[in-house]
């Protein structure tokens, strides 16, 4: 490489490979061959920008100047106006940092997402890498854990538990072997930060692990990865072989005598795994089946030992808690809900993608400010908040501020930060016939009601959607439903059967013109 | 089991020998006797059974518990299509029975020329830019019914 050797960014995350990435790579690179044009290419993880994908950055001494979404066809035009010098092109975007969508987020957990090549470790050390694992071998256990409660974090998963707590609980707890496990079986629709995480920046969650590792006493992690996700597992293997030659995973981790060891383990294609006990029964090679609680994983978890159990984003945000203190993430959010959470814009979007903010913002605001409204440029009809499990929010309740309390206020919830949104083509009797046929699908059958509910659901909602035109049936069947998502609610062993009633009520009670029942 | 797919039982074996003392080994081991033999037959069952140290009915418990096993071959083409609420909210069902159509089976099936096998799935992670499908192992994004004719084409084309 010359002096005069120019960086160009194209990223690796498998949204962007999935909109002609390694194409355009490989056509970048064939084409400034031709051309003499002396470039190297980093594959650089997505800015989560997905509108923009593929999302080509070109390396200058003003910053990186973004040129999106690239076509295998722009390329050689892109060369005539000498991109790889910050030409003026039609895709031409700007400096990447300045476009509003990326300028206007607080990113904590994604601050390197994009940024770094997601393989290199010298890279994540450059950009503030393993800082907080350092501070964390320097403190005490009870410190660790007291920093992780001081910042406020919750659950990312969806349940929004304190983290602390449940790490409090493992630590308290005495038995030969603890576990760290990360529930990275990120199987809602429309959610996507978790998969990001692991492929864009996977040297974070293995940090975060770590970290855990040491304040609760647990040698052994797992990160439990959906089968639908193989670049993320292949991401991780990596990085988790390259910390482990490193001296950052093993049995001495930077020379403090302390252990951690980490394997990936991949899932098999059930929803139902993503719920923490069926998750450890899956790891220990059962049948993904909910447990009972208590006991509580926290004492009695994997191979029934003490086990702390995450969600990705959660692991992944230890790394800022500790490198930068309680304090500096507990002022970010609102109420009860503290730091940022990286929302995801998915569905009917114009600007879908990763938007990482502090809780407090509006429904609305991500919607418009963010996505720009709907693909189809119709207008939004109804949005899903938190995957599958999650409430259909119609336009008049868009200025709810997305904060955990405030949405469980209005039987609604954040979840894991996933949205879908709709336009006015929508079918809402449609989507709650889905959500019930999806519970039927996924349900692991331990409980009656949702695995026999939904079953039942599906059936009461064909008739109220058959009876649409015909003879009035239709108020003794949406008698039955709600009945039935009573006993759905209040009976089922996990959120699966106790969830599902959340999109099939909200649609039900927001869009009932949908159902052919008066509003 | 009658009409018993012939595999690689050295292959099989292997696999177990290799993943078999792992914590929790059953879903790896299946794992790897998937991607080995392409999909898990009736007579690995009682062969993992013996190394575990379980019944085999335990064994046929969790794989067919899991949507990704596979207890019979699949077609040379494996199409997915993702039929989640995103994807849907981007005309995924139209989609679905588009590819019902050109493909010539329906979900969960494989075409009488053992060609293409066609399933769903259920999300992924690429909400933002749908509907999305996998062709073999690789990811489309923003897959109309134009495209997924493209995609199936240079499948029927390819040796």
């Amino acid at each position: 490489m010359s002096a005069a050797t120019v960086t160009l960014y194209v990223p690796r995350d498998s949204a962007a490979i999935a909109l002609g990435a390694n194409e355009v790579a490989a056509a970048i690179a064939a084409e400034a061959q031709q051309r003499r044009v002396d470039i190297a290419i980093v594959r650089n993880g997505s800015r989560g920008m997905f509108w923009l994908e593929p999302l080509v950055e070109v390396e200058t001494a003003q910053g990186r100047m973004a040129y999106g979404p690239v076509d295998l066809a722009d390329v050689p035009g892109l060369f005539d106006a000498a991109f790889h010098q910050g030409g003026a092109h039609p895709l031409a975007r700007g400096l990447t940092e300045e476009i509003p969508y990326l300028k206007h987020q607080e990113r904590l957990t994604f601050a390197r997402v994009g940024i770094t090549d997601p393989l290199s470790l010298a890279d994540y050390l450059a950009h503030e890498g393993y800082v907080g694992l350092q501070r964390a071998i320097a403190m005490s256990a009870e410190a660790i854990v007291q920093e992780v409660l001081d910042s406020g974090l919750r659950g990312r998963g969806g349940a929004a538990f304190p983290t602390g707590i449940k790490w409090k609980t493992v630590a308290s707890a005495q038995a030969p072997q603890k576990y760290i496990v990360c529930n990275a079986d990120e199987g809602d629709s429309g959610t996507f930060s978790d998969r990001m995480v692991m492929e864009d920046d996977p040297f974070v969650l293995i940090e975060g692990m770590t970290i855990a590792g040491l304040a609760v006493g647990a040698t052994q992690g797992y990160i439990y990865v959906r089968s639908e996700y193989p670049h993320a597992i292949a991401a991780l293997d990596q990085a988790v072989a390259t910390a482990g030659q490193h001296g950052y995973l093993g049995d001495n981790i930077l020379g403090s005598g302390k252990a951690f060891r980490l394997e990936v383990r991949m899932g098999a294609g059930a929803y139902i795994c993503g719920e923490e006990t069926a998750l450890l029964e899956s790891l220990e090679g059962k049948r993904g089946v909910v447990r009972a609680k208590p006991p509580l994983p926290a004492l009695q978890g994997l191979f029934g030992k003490p086990t702390v159990i995450n969600n990705v984003i959660s692991l992944a945000t230890v790394p800022i808690v500790l490198a930068r203190g309680a304090a500096f993430y507990k002022n970010y959010g609102v109420g009860r809900s503290h730091g940022t959470l990286p929302f995801q814009l998915a569905g009917n979007v114009k600007q879908g993608g990763l938007v990482e903010k502090a809780f407090g913002l509006t429904l609305r605001q991500l919607l418009q400010d963010f996505g720009g409204g709907t693909a189809s440029g119709r207008p939004i009809r109804a949005v899903q908040v938190g995957g599958p499990l999650g409430a259909y929010m119609p336009q008049q309740q868009l200025d709810t501020p997305l904060d955990y309390e405030a949405f469980a206020a209005i039987g609604a919830m954040v979840g894991h930060g996933g949205m879908v949104v709709f336009d006015d083509g929508v079918d809402m009797a449609q989507q709650a016939r889905y959500a019930m046929a999806f519970c039927a699908i996924e349900s692991c059958g331990k409980c009656t009601p949702c695995r026999i509910g939904s079953t039942r659901g599906v059936e009461v909602i064909d008739k109220i959607i058959a009876n649409k035109d015909g003879k009035d049936s239709r108020p003794q069947q949406v008698h039955l439903l709600r009945d039935l998502c009573d006993t759905m609610l209040n009976g089922s062993l996990c959120a699966m059967g106790g969830l599902t009633p959340y999109p099939v009520l909200s649609a039900l009670n927001h869009f009932p013109e949908d159902f052919g029942v008066p509003t | 089991m009658n009409r018993q797919q012939p595999f690689d039982v050295g292959a099989v074996k292997d696999v177990i020998a290799a993943r078999r003392h792992m914590p929790g080994a059953m879903l790896p081991i299946l794992h790897g006797i998937q991607d080995a033999v392409g999909f898990v037959p009736a007579d690995a069952v009682p062969m993992i059974a013996d190394a575990l140290n379980v019944s085999r009915a335990e064994v046929h418990g969790v794989l067919s518990f899991y949507h990704h096993f596979r207890q019979q071959p699949a077609g040379k083409h494996v199409v997915q299509i993702c039929r989640a609420e995103a994807c849907q909210s981007v005309g995924s069902e139209a989609l679905a029975k588009h590819a019902e159509q050109a493909i010539g089976c329906a979900f969960h099936e494989t075409t009488a020329d053992g060609q293409f096998t066609l399933e769903p799935v259920y999300c992924l992670g690429l909400c933002s830019c749908g509907p999305n499908v996998v062709v073999d192992g690789e990811l489309h994004a923003r897959v109309g019914a134009a495209k997924l004719d493209r995609l199936l084409q240079a499948k029927r084309g390819a040796p």
